[in-house]
């Protein structure tokens, strides 16, 4: 019933009928929040954070560390056009999922399920990461598979449990619609002819990188302002940068990633098998149930956690580490669980304030706008509901 | 488990079985090299502007000039209230006492020295229940005449903090690591007595131009454990009783990758036969105890001058990351240890009742009867050196080359002089905070969740401060506008650069 809806839906779009008219579509020629246009017409970060340094420039460290290097300098029309084709459910295989489905600016930039659904109502496995801050990542997916926006974004679009498309289809939707032929070429004007794969993931790029937060409380305590937190927060930060807790050892500021491959033992939720993580990509037997470890950046924006969803609220993902080194292995399984993952004997007030702490990272000041309308005139329907 | 670290070692023998059958073909020439003549070694770092620091150029002290401005922390107050209260710049003396709290530093230039009476010490005593004593990630800091006793996390534990100094305190029972700086540049660590650690009585971790001097640690898993980190010199300390004396590891699975450039030279490194009591999954836990230096990985490693005496199962250790089986694996990190150079040191009794796997690596190496082990190495070690073979029991270091220099007296020390802060002027903070603060409400000249840049220049032409002020305590102007959350967590400079920056934006 549902599904015969949104395929009704779809048909709509396709059809046009409804469409909207294409010079109703312009691309900004504003750079979004963040960031400064430069005198050549890009668009580049500005944060407090360039004031500082970092140990080999690698932007981890402690509270007044400079950020790792990052992704900038595209126009601010490819940004705009990224943004549309983000909202726009013309890349998914049947019209139905957008890549703002699982990646919801209402949602924390992810989907508030345990794991996404893709657009056959499938399971795709794994839970929906956030995309703040992805500008400075350099692995992308839960087993790091990627090694940048534009190698990830193939992955949800052609996957048959997620956005379900085919190169073939994408570009022939594309380069059927006037509008975006004409915004493809405003972004990039010096490329004429028929829209190409790489463009689309180009732009899709762009706009991830505006997603910047980098204004929560935390980050006025990190620039000078003591009062920023409360003093159970700061109790917080001071349990998570302990070295009992040791949740900075990975989830390293400024980001709160350190984006290595971790294997920490975390369960499946019910049902669920056993997911190897990077084992398979990386061929490595000893990262059998690894997984990148995650930005915890608007992390209360994000529940469930884990990246099967096994948790469904922050303190019990926190009370997880809290458990004992390897409690939740199954029992006939050799992992060769991180260093880090130790039975630190926290108290309950302790987990509770680095509940709290975690409370002090959400900021979504720079939240992007959801276009009324995108080109294919398709309604965004959410996740295959 | 305890010996997880080279279990691996059976395999090893194999090859190098094969090695005296096909590559030690007669005796070698005895090579007898003189280390107080001879060329001397030349670190891999060079500071900026190629300035090689001799002798008359020492540096002693990277904090930079000691602040002027003193607080007095007296038994029975509150050392965190005085940081708290402190401006970055200021001396904490903390007077003989009991203080049971975590102190942690996020602001630079502070100082907290304890004031030490007829041997009396200010005791920071966390009872087992605290976490760490001291959290810090301020730079120029300095951490002096403490004495910690009873912590579960950390004796003193640096967040990135550089330009570190931390010397004279007693730091015991206190955890997983007594002395941990993480990820900072410059720092000295000299003359601390550490004991009783579960992990490294002092730890370099991920850090770069670092001396650790003139301390003693004792009765701990590791005595001085140099991890991923760049350019460390770590002389004349005395270590002994610990499982493992003296550590340069590469630990797979952290973000910065290599350690290279250390130099052990000139420490007493005696009797580290403590039984390992590493928590399980531990890197450490994996180390034989009795085992005086151990090099995982790490390159460039240079042992030279030290009293190396008593470690039951052997001297020196040299392996990779294929023979240590209780660690993980990073495809980025370089498994072996490339280039040790192992210079004139003294060995004495070492080796004498080792594990089953040295036994076997010294049979394969034609030491049938051998009593003691000095030198063993397994794995990879490309590009290594020694001189003076002839006078240690080794196994598997028979293809190291001869060193072509004998000592270390060219690199006095890898520290640099304190970098000033950075200067930024107001304009460039102005524009930073407008771009990366401000920019999320307002827009030139349209509507966003405030009002337009171009009406609020309207309104405050001529008067930045009045903006300032605004900002700081803003009221409800616009009922069409949500009313404007405060900005006085920028200080007061801050705000009057933002200020001004924002009257003068033109789109």
């Amino acid at each position: 019933m549902i599904r015969a809806l949104v395929l009704l839906v779809a048909a709509m779009g396709t059809a046009g009928a409804t469409g909207p008219a294409p010079t109703d579509f312009t691309l900004n020629t504003h750079c979004p929040p963040g960031f400064e246009k430069t005198r050549a017409g890009v668009c580049e970060l500005r944060t407090l954070y360039q004031f500082y340094d970092s140990l080999e420039n690698r932007g981890l460290g402690g509270t007044r560390t400079a950020l790792p290097p990052h992704r900038d300098g595209f126009t601010p029309q490819q940004i705009d056009l990224g943004r549309y084709l983000f909202f726009d459910p013309l890349l998914s295989g049947d019209g139905t999922l957008a890549c703002a489905s699982c990646h919801d600016p209402a949602r924390g930039l992810s989907d508030g399920r345990p794991r996404s659904i893709g657009i056959h109502g499938e399971d795709a496995g794994r839970a929906a990461p956030t995309l703040w801050n992805v500008a400075f990542l350099k692995r992308f997916f839960w087993d790091a598979r990627a090694d940048s926006l534009e190698a990830q974004a193939p992955g949800p679009l052609y996957s048959p449990r997620e956005m379900g498309n085919t190169p073939v289809q994408l570009l022939t939707s594309l380069n059927g619609n006037a509008t975006y032929r004409r915004l493809f070429t405003q972004a990039f004007p010096n490329r004429r002819g028929a829209i190409v794969e790489q463009q689309v993931y180009s732009a899709l790029a762009a706009f991830q990188t505006s997603l910047i937060s980098l204004n929560s409380r935390y980050d006025r305590y990190v620039h000078g302002y003591d009062a920023a937190l409360s003093d159970r927060e700061i109790e917080g930060l001071n349990v998570f940068r302990s070295f009992v807790a040791r949740c900075s050892e990975c989830h390293t500021p400024p980001l709160f990633t350190n984006e290595q491959i971790a294997v920490i033992g975390m369960p499946e939720p019910a049902g669920q098998p056993f997911d190897v993580g990077a084992e398979t990509i990386l061929n490595s037997p000893k990262l059998k149930g690894g997984f990148k470890v995650p930005t915890l950046r608007n992390i209360a924006r994000t529940a469930p956690y884990s990246h099967s969803g096994a948790f469904p609220d922050l303190r019990s993902a926190v009370a997880f580490y809290n458990k004992g080194r390897g409690h939740a292995v199954p029992g006939d399984m050799h992992l060769y669980l991180h260093w880090h993952i130790s039975d630190p004997q926290l108290t309950e007030t302790e987990v509770d304030r680095i509940a709290d702490f975690l409370g002090a990272l959400t900021d979504e000041a720079f939240l992007p706008q959801t276009p009324a309308r995108v080109p294919s005139g398709l309604t965004l329907t959410k996740r295959g509901e | 488990m305890k010996k997880g670290l080279i279990l691996g070692l059976l395999v090893a023998v194999l090859a190098f079985g094969a090695g005296l059958f096909f590559g030690r073909n007669g005796k070698q020439d005895l090579k007898i090299s003189s280390s107080a003549g001879g060329a001397s070694y030349r670190g891999g770092f060079k500071a900026e502007g190629d300035a090689v620091s001799g002798p008359a150029g020492v540096i002693h002290s990277v904090a930079g000039p000691a602040p002027t401005n003193v607080v007095v922390v007296k038994d029975g107050e509150s050392i965190q209230a005085a940081i708290k209260a402190a401006a970055p710049g200021t001396i904490v003396h903390v007077m003989p006492g009991t203080y049971h709290e975590t102190v942690y530093v996020d602001k630079d230039d502070i100082r907290i020295i304890g004031v030490i009476e007829e041997g009396r010490r200010a005791v920071l005593d966390g009872e087992k229940k605290l976490n760490d004593a001291i959290l810090y990630s301020g730079n120029n800091f300095v951490a002096e005449n403490l004495e910690i006793r009873n912590y579960k996390g950390n004796g003193i534990m640096g967040q990135a903090g550089n330009n570190f100094e931390i010397r004279n305190n007693v730091i015991a029972e206190s955890g997983v690591y007594g002395v941990f700086p993480q990820l900072g540049q410059n720092g000295i660590v000299e003359h601390n007595v550490v004991s009783g650690i579960a992990d490294a009585a002092i730890y370099i971790g991920m850090s770069d131009n670092i001396l650790v001097a003139h301390n003693e640690v004792f009765d701990s898993v590791a005595g001085i454990e140099i991890e991923n980190s760049r350019h460390a010199i770590v002389e004349n300390n005395y270590v002994h009783n610990n499982s493992g004396g003296l550590l340069a590891f590469v630990t797979p699975g952290l973000p910065i990758k290599d350690t290279v450039d250390v130099i052990f030279r000139n420490n007493f490194v005696v009797g580290n036969n403590h039984p390992n009591f590493g928590a399980p999954g531990s890197t450490v836990s994996g180390i034989p105890a009795g085992t005086g230096i151990l090099v995982m990985a790490a390159d460039d490693v240079v042992i030279e001058g030290n009293i190396i005496s008593d470690n039951k199962v052997s001297g020196i250790i040299i392996t990779d990351h294929a023979h240590a089986s209780n660690i993980t694996a990073d495809p980025e990190s370089d498994p072996n240890s490339d280039r040790v150079k192992i210079l004139d040191n003294v060995m004495l009794r070492n080796g004498y009742d080792t594990i089953t796997e040295a036994k076997a690596l010294l049979l394969a190496d034609g030491k049938v009867g051998a009593r003691n082990l000095d030198i063993v190495r397994v794995g990879p070690s490309p590009g290594s050196c020694i001189i003076n073979r002839h006078q240690y029991v080794t196994a598997g270091v028979s293809d190291f080359a001869e060193c072509d220099f004998t000592n270390t007296a060219a690199t006095v020390n890898y520290l640099l002089p304190p970098v000033p802060p950075r200067e930024i002027k107001p304009g460039e903070r102005g524009k930073v905070v407008y771009l990366g603060i401000c920019t999320g409400c307002h827009t030139y000249n349209g509507r966003m969740i405030g009002p337009p840049v171009q009406v609020i220049q309207a309104l405050y032409m001529d008067n930045p401060q009045g903006l300032a002020d605004y900002i700081a305590t803003p009221t409800r102007k616009r009922d069409d506008y949500p009313e404007m959350p405060p900005q006085d967590y920028l200080d007061p400079e801050t705000r009057i650069a933002v200020a001004t920056y924002m009257l003068q934006v033109t789109n």
